[in-house]
């Protein structure tokens, strides 16, 4: 489906000089002509600050300079990324107009790696959503089948990648909003430990889940990028302090004698076409040396649940800043309460409004312990589980997402229907853990299955050298 | 508790309005005075701007009067994807705080209090709720009562709304309001005592001495009318041996004597309702200053439910035992502590007016270095008191001037009056020795036979006073001394006139 747009190879050439930046950049704006207005990927194409970032970074070169380890590379930014002086919408109306004074820590690190930033590409409003449709300037169609979706929340840094229009995407996963979509486009998709990646300038939709992570063509690539956008931030008091090790570095080790926990009280739902890919995936493994375990991890069904308390409760607080007062939409009224009111519903759309209204009932007085308290009980009760689960296994394989991508509309009409999307990637969150998603074949129609190697906190070495198995195996 | 993301608080277990405010008095009852037979009880919440560099959650400068919306940033607007990061100066100011009112410095974490309004740029200000920095202190007046500390907490300030047009500066009815944003994210510290307040006066007293305290560590410059000190008062009535009344909240409080008023206004206000037979409401009420009066700003039943949760972009706030003691260990000697040193070596009470006055002013060291210096420590602080108001904490006089002129009055070689004057010239001219001055005002010491055949001469030239004064009539002793003194040229110490006339009177 795509061309040749691995982010290793294209950094390697333009560092080396045989490759110029702008004929890379070039190149993945005719995909862009191309195929952009039936998939819609993107908010804003920047073909003219990519063109100039290009030519710096081939003038550069041509200086004998380093333009870095993604130089010329094209990346595509999730909408709720902040980019100084570039609209930065998250998909809603409530934000029209506003330009951020600043760039995310991620948009200055990768700025300062070479990478070319292409435009910023679509979500479900605020993140809240598995499919895209919950944007308000229309659906991200999926490149493999455009009647179907591209999986959300960052479907348009997916559908972007897989698509070709840039070869690392970036995007937020607060409940599976990287893996999910990485999965139902067949792209590698990370979300790190939490803490990995500084938050600073990710507009919140909860603060306590929410971790930045790249969409790549190779497990390689998603290596490449996490050591340049990874490590500690004095601009985010929950970024790890410690440095993390080189991703890169650990490729090219074996799994031999590694083991992979398979979850035997997994909550049943995954298509048959997934649960074939799974067990293909185990076979592969073993063939690869690891060892497979049975582990348990009883209080992942719970996790849904326990999620949409916790992440609408944040989400209530984090999005009361969007009150017409100092950016973003205003409509007038009569006095600031009628303000806020006529403001706010024009701005939010049904989804980003039902979780309000959900995170604010969660929290209210009288409703506390029986719905936030609790939750945050079972996100103990989840970690917990992990814990143990962790002691006898080194990963943990499971499916990405119980289905291959949906129609478009199939589940817009039933929230708790969408939700369910997510089920398999919900508890890593909660837990604060990496994961990771690799794919691994196709499922029924042909369409990308993949598959989901969670880790310990800080275990992103191990999930990646399992990444990389599952990523030969699955070439083979 | 314990803290991190994956887990939160209890909220429903703990009140939803101000965090903190105690019905736990530690005091005993009695002694103090009542008003038509009902005891006040009165709680004071004072926040205090912490005199840092920059913001509490941000590098923007935390300063005063300059213009509107320049000291602002991504974090101070609540700007999308802005986070916070803590200031260590100001944990270390809180904590100085909460060791100066002898509190427990404890694990802590910060939450979330979640409300709409126009100067709060995320809608929710970021405060301590039920695990606060500092808890369980006191504060101890002057007169040696003890008002209880329930805790010293952390928080960030809001914007600065003013609202123009309409009626009244309020922002119902007002044709438009302008924001400043610069107080916004400036660190704050709320100093919640427990109900121990008896008296208005008890009040101001409280306050006085805890801006005496902010100011002896550098914490705050606590100037009310700049409003880098705020008070809110819990106040209620009962009958003594009865269960606390119902309190009411009086905000916009700006001055120390406003707070006097306001109280009182509210004690009788609650009082005359209890007896026609009415009950006092639970309800946030503003003191206007103009007509002396607390009116309705919100009853309990419209108060926000703030729905607290733990501020998920922060990290627990656990000062290290080594961090706290070294807080400790840095704390200037406190005002209290400074008093009781004074009176102990003066002989004065701790709350006498010399001692409050000299020690506010920073010359108590001063006295006690004339003590030092061989002097005599009672006058040196009468002499300090009365002579040196308009010098700071370290007057110009030599230490030792004054000394010397101690040492002339307590051998009776120059009266107190003379050593005044003395004093004075010493002063204006910011030092000179005692006895060459006192010489070139031709003051020298009167013996005791020369004094005796002046009061003689006295009494002879008027016999009339003499025989008054002999009956019993108090007012002719004036006569009699103001003779001598003429005739003495002021030099006669009138206390010694006055004994030997007592003396001769037999």
């Amino acid at each position: 489906m795509t061309a040749t747009v691995d982010a290793s190879a294209i950094a390697a050439a333009v560092r080396e000089g045989s490759t110029k930046a702008s004929d890379i950049v070039e190149a993945h704006l005719a995909r862009i002509g191309e195929r952009e207005e039936e998939i819609h990927a993107f908010n804003l194409v920047l073909a003219d600050a990519a063109r100039a970032a290009a030519a710096a970074v081939d003038d550069a070169v041509a200086a004998g300079q380093d333009p870095g380890p993604l130089a010329g590379v094209p990346v595509a930014l999730k909408d709720n990324l902040c980019t100084r002086g570039v609209p930065t919408t998250c998909s809603s109306k409530i934000l029209d107009g506003w330009r951020p004074p600043y760039d995310a820590t991620v948009v200055t690190k990768l700025a300062a790696a070479g990478a070319i930033t292409m435009g910023k590409t679509n979500l479900d409003e605020f993140a809240m959503g598995s499919s895209t449709e919950n944007s308000a300037f229309g659906v991200t169609r999926n490149p493999h089948d455009t009647s179907r979706v591209a999986g959300g929340s960052s479907g348009g840094s997916a559908a972007a990648v897989a698509a070709g229009f840039a070869s690392v995407g970036l995007g937020s996963d607060t409940g599976g909003s990287i893996r999910q979509p990485a999965g139902l486009c067949g792209v590698v998709g990370v979300k790190p430990t939490y803490g990995y990646v500084s938050r600073f300038g990710l507009i919140a939709f909860a603060s306590s889940l929410d971790q930045i992570g790249p969409f790549t063509t190779s497990v390689r690539d998603a290596a490449l990028v996490l050591d340049v956008i990874g490590g500690h931030d004095t601009n985010d008091s929950t970024s790890i302090p410690e440095a993390h090790p080189s991703l890169v570095d650990v490729l090219d080790q074996d799994v031999k004698g590694l083991r992979v926990g398979l979850v035997t009280d997994l909550p049943a739902g995954a298509d048959p076409d997934v649960q074939e890919r799974l067990e293909a995936a185990v076979g592969a493994l073993r063939e690869a040396g690891a060892t497979i375990v049975d582990v348990q991890l009883p209080a992942f069904g719970y996790a849904l649940t326990a999620y949409y308390l916790i992440a609408p409760a944040e989400a209530s607080s984090n999005l009361a800043r969007f009150d017409g007062v100092r950016y973003g939409l205003r409509v007038d009224a009569a006095d600031t309460n009628a303000m806020y009111g006529a403001t706010r519903a024009a701005g939010f759309g049904d989804e980003v409004k039902r979780r309000i209204m959900l995170g604010t009932y969660a929290l209210s007085a009288g409703y506390y312990d029986a719905y936030y308290g609790r939750a945050l009980k079972v996100r103990r009760k989840v970690a917990d589980d992990f814990d143990r689960a962790y002691e006898k296994a080194d990963v943990i394989l499971v499916p990405t997402s119980p289905t291959v991508a949906f129609p478009i509309g199939a589940k817009t009409e039933d929230p708790l229907e969408m939700y369910l999307s997510d089920i398999y990637t919900i508890p890593t969150n909660l837990a604060g853990h990496p994961g990771m998603n690799v794919p691994f074949g196709t499922g029924a129609g042909g369409l990308p299955v993949g598959l989901q190697v969670l880790a310990p906190t800080l275990g992103e070495p191990v999930m990646f050298r399992v990444g990389a198995a599952l990523e030969r195996a699955a070439a083979s | 508790m314990t803290t991190g993301t994956t887990t939160g608080t209890t909220a429903a277990a703990l009140p939803v309005t101000a965090p903190g405010v105690s019905t736990l008095s530690l005091r005993a009852d009695g002694g103090h005075q009542l008003i038509d037979g009902y005891e006040l009880i009165v709680g004071l919440e004072v926040h205090v701007e912490l005199a840092t560099v920059t913001k509490l959650f941000s590098a923007s400068p935390n300063r005063f009067g300059d213009e509107p919306n320049t000291n602002i940033d991504p974090v101070t607007l609540g700007l999308p994807g802005a986070l916070p990061v803590l200031n260590r100066h100001a944990v270390e100011l809180a904590m100085r705080i909460g060791l100066a009112l002898n509190c427990m410095v404890q694990s802590s974490a910060f939450h979330r209090k979640n409300y709409f309004y126009p100067d709060m740029p995320k809608a929710y200000q970021i405060s301590q709720y039920d695990q606060p920095l500092n808890i369980n202190g006191w504060l101890d007046l002057p007169d040696g009562t003890r008002i209880g500390i329930e805790r010293a907490h952390l928080e960030e300030d809001t914007g600065k709304s003013t609202h123009l047009g309409g009626t009244g500066g309020r922002i119902h009815g007002s044709d438009y309001s302008l924001i400043d944003f610069n107080r916004a994210g400036v660190p704050l510290v709320e100093i919640v005592s427990r109900p121990d307040i008896r008296t208005a006066e008890e009040a101001r007293q409280y306050v006085t001495e805890l801006r005496a305290v902010l100011g002896t560590i550098g914490a705050s410059d606590a100037k009310m009318e700049e409003g880098s000190m705020r008070c809110d008062a819990n106040v209620s009535v009962h009958r003594p041996g009865t269960p606390f009344g119902t309190r009411c909240e009086i905000k916009n409080v700006n001055s120390i004597r406003s707070l006097g008023r306001a109280i009182e206004y509210e004690a009788r206000r609650q009082i005359a309702m209890i007896e026609d037979g009415e009950k006092v409401r639970q309800e946030t009420r503003h003191w206007n200053e103009n007509d002396g009066r607390t009116h309705t700003l919100r009853t309990k039943e419209d108060a926000d439910d703030y729905r607290y949760f733990l501020e998920p972009d922060l990290v627990p706030l656990a000062p290290s035992a080594e961090w706290i003691q070294s807080v400790r260990d840095a704390l200037p000697m406190l005002p209290g502590v400074r008093r009781t040193r004074l009176a102990q070596a003066t002989g004065s009470a701790p709350d006498s007016e010399a001692i409050l006055v000299v020690v506010e002013r920073g010359q108590d060291e001063y006295v006690l270095a004339v003590a030092d210096a061989g002097g005599d420590v009672g006058r040196a602080l009468i002499h300090v008191k009365e002579a040196f108001a308009d010098e700071g904490a370290s007057p110009e006089v030599p230490v030792a001037d004054l000394a010397r002129l101690t040492t002339l009055e307590t051998s009776g070689a120059i009266t107190a009056t003379q050593a005044k004057t003395v004093l004075a010239e010493i002063v204006a001219a910011g030092g000179g020795d005692p006895a060459a001055v006192a010489k070139s005002k031709g003051f020298e010491a009167m013996d005791t036979g020369a004094l005796e055949t002046m009061i003689d001469d006295a009494i002879a030239a008027d016999p009339d006073a003499w025989a008054k004064f002999c009956a019993g009539e108090g007012k002719a002793m004036g006569a009699l001394v103001g003779a001598v003194m003429k005739a003495s040229r002021g030099k006669a110490d009138g206390k010694a006139v006055t004994a030997l006339l007592n003396a001769k009177k037999g």
